[in-house]
């Protein structure tokens, strides 16, 4: 029996005005696996990302996350969803336990303080807890915004640009945390610009360009300037 | 209750913010107080004059300010993709309007109470035992301009030109509480009885009932995308 | 159906043009002029209920996601906003002979203002929306906001003015009105209201081609 994969995207167009961002796109993502999304700048990496995090609709098509619907059963999606957009989520003027006790008592969490502690812990903040925001690096707002996810406990994760403005130890800890995170079962969707060393961590490459999936393939045996190759061929072909 | 738990959380992180940044409240403060000079030069010294239109200053300063004040209230959500965040969270999303609503009328509250205490001092008025009967109307004033205001300013997050669209679309829906609240001032100014201003804090009543009621109901549509 | 439509409007219309100039009485103090309110009065009655249309046809949309109740909430708001203009310009046209001038603060005119300021607020909203579907809920939203916000506008303005004459087709009892001229302004009422209907339909048909052409 095969079961239905954590992520189902299906013949998906999303319409901007006069703009075709997406033009049938398709896209399977299982448990334990992570599939980095490539693309050009308006190749809609983005707007696909949204669709699937319940965030946008689509013009046709279907998302599905776990099975669930991600337009008519949304609130079920999002249960097992969890999203790390650019901008990590934070309210720059909170510090870092304020920012996590908030997001976990709008997810209907409660937020006592061995809850929070641990999860700062947990992602290596607990030094910085009573910090403002403002004073964190980008490492450690991607930091704080996976801290939350520690106590929601996704199952599928949906990342924009995750390893943009990481230092060295940083990114590496990331790479450990969803090396940890497939094992585990959960599945990866995360749209990047770099093809470096941190695509290891993914299994699948997909490479969007012109609103169409125009390559998915395994990672492995690639090296990056392979990887580089394949983007530009298909990047161009599209254009 | 986790509804009441999320909506006290917005309201307690706007107000955190505020009180950190204080970007909103010094600014409306000041506002404020240019507004008082420019009333005063604009009316000339005429003490007579100035009494007959005092109440409607005082509208025009709370709703000015209101339409500087509600015009950010989501601001601080387009920062860091948090807006995106917010529509992630589970549960009904009227708990997020009602908490931001909170926050807003806190702010309006110290805003108007200030506003009142500088008119008192720059125009010499006598507010006595109308006292009550006014913390009446600008309350029930400010929880109407708050409830339409707080929907509208969700509206106008996403959209290009928001400064100017958010008070060409809150003005003239606020013209009811505009006219209910000059007038039921003006009443209460000259030491009427609030008996006598009963239809219009009727009017503010029904007015408050019908813009929470539809800023509960439609904010989940509001923050769908 | 929407072509015969179209063809009673303008039946109606000339129906309603030969009771208002012909069939109903000079008036005494006025004279001809006053003749204009039987396109003024229908005017503002087929703008409310237009609104009342688009206020349905929106809660409708939100419930139910339908393309098509969105397009008749449009159309509904924005015909409602032209026959408001057009009964403010018929009112001032009548205003100024009349009273010698061309706008004052009396209620009537001033709650239609009002409400007419409130439905260009619905539409600059709409054209400042890019996204189709986000236009549409929000749309629907300010249009529920505009639409029960009308009485609470005409209530406090009436309240805060009153020169108008009385509103007389309302009173309880008998109605103040000669019959003729009760019955010229409801034929124009009905001619003014199928000319209301024809625009609306055509106007959700061009917006549907309009979301066509684009998708």
């Amino acid at each position: 029996m095969v079961a239905v994969p954590l992520i189902r995207v299906v013949g998906l167009v999303r319409v901007f005005g006069a703009q075709r961002v997406l033009d049938g796109v398709d896209l399977d993502v299982g448990a334990g696996e992570a599939v980095a999304l490539l693309g050009p700048n308006g190749a809609g990496k983005t707007t696909l990302l949204k669709i699937v995090a319940t965030l946008l609709r689509p013009t046709r098509g279907t998302a599905t996350v776990g099975g669930h619907d991600c337009v008519r059963q949304a609130e079920a999606a999002r249960a097992i969803l969890g999203v790390v957009a650019h901008g990590a989520h934070v309210y720059e003027d909170l510090t870092a336990r304020e920012n996590l006790a908030f997001w976990l008592r709008m997810g209907g969490h409660a937020a006592d303080r061995d809850a929070l502690a641990g999860a700062l812990a947990d992602v290596d903040l607990e030094r910085h807890a009573d910090a403002r925001v403002r004073t964190f690096s980008a490492g450690m707002r991607r930091r704080l915004a996976l801290a939350r996810l520690t106590l929601t406990q996704p199952r599928v994760l949906l990342l924009d640009e995750p390893f943009a403005g990481l230092d060295q130890r940083a990114r590496k800890w990331l790479e450990g945390r969803l090396e940890t995170f497939k094992a585990g079962g959960g599945a990866v969707l995360m749209a990047t610009h770099s093809f470096g060393r941190e695509l290891g961590v993914a299994d699948r490459l997909a490479i969007l360009a012109g609103g169409r999936m125009a390559l998915d393939t395994p990672r492995a045996g690639l090296d990056p300037q392979d990887v580089q190759r394949l983007y530009v061929a298909h990047t161009e072909e599209a254009s | 209750m986790t509804y009441a738990r999320r909506a006290l959380a917005v309201a307690w992180k706007d107000l955190v913010v505020e009180r950190r940044s204080k970007e909103t409240l010094n600014a409306l403060l000041f506002f404020s107080l240019a507004l008082l000079f420019v009333f005063q030069f604009a009316l000339g010294p005429d003490r007579e004059r100035l009494a007959a239109v005092l109440p409607g200053l005082l509208w025009l300063g709370f709703i000015l300010s209101g339409v500087l004040g509600l015009g950010r209230a989501f601001l601080v959500e387009r920062e860091n993709d948090c807006w995106e965040a917010l529509q992630l969270t589970p549960g009904d999303k009227s708990a997020i309007y009602l908490g931001k609503l909170a926050g807003s009328l806190v702010l309006m509250a110290v805003v108007e109470t200030l506003v009142l205490a500088l008119f008192v001092l720059f125009f010499n008025v006598d507010l006595g035992p109308a006292l009550p009967g006014l913390a009446l109307v600008i309350g029930l004033g400010t929880v109407g301009i708050a409830a339409v205001g707080t929907l509208f300013a969700a509206m106008t997050t996403q959209v290009r030109a928001r400064e100017l669209l958010f008070p060409v679309l809150l003005l003239p829906v606020l013209v009811p509480v505009l006219l209910g609240t000059v007038k039921a001032t003006e009443a209460l100014l000259l030491r009427e009885p609030l008996a006598a201003v009963a239809h219009w804090l009727q009017l503010l009543v029904a007015a408050d009932v019908i813009y929470l009621a539809i800023g509960l109901l439609t904010f989940d549509f509001i923050l769908e995308g | 159906m929407t072509t015969l439509l179209g063809w009673l409007a303008g039946l109606g219309l000339v129906a309603g043009l030969v009771m208002g100039f012909g069939v109903a009485p000079r008036e005494v103090t006025q004279g001809n002029v006053q003749r204009i309110m039987y396109l003024h009065v229908p005017a503002v009655w087929v703008a409310y209920l237009t609104f009342t249309v688009g206020f349905a046809a929106s809660i409708a949309y939100l419930a139910g996601r339908r393309p098509g109740a969105d397009r008749l909430a449009h159309a509904a708001c924005e015909v409602g906003t032209v026959f408001l203009g057009v009964n403010i310009a018929t009112g001032a046209i009548w205003g100024k002979p009349t009273w010698g001038t061309w706008w004052t603060w009396d209620a009537r005119l001033t709650s239609v203002a009002v409400v007419f300021v409130m439905f260009l607020a619905y539409l600059l909203l709409r054209g400042a929306i890019e996204d189709h579907e986000r236009g549409a809920r929000y749309g629907a939203v300010l249009s529920i906001v505009a639409a029960l916000n009308i009485p609470l506008v005409h209530f406090s303005v009436y309240w805060w003015r009153t020169l108008h004459q009385p509103p007389s087709l309302l009173k309880p009892g008998s109605s103040t009105m000669p019959r003729v001229i009760l019955t010229a302004l409801l034929v124009n009422f009905a001619a003014q209201a199928l000319l209301g209907a024809y625009f609306v339909a055509r106007r959700a048909r061009l917006l549907a081609a309009e979301e066509e052409a684009l998708a």
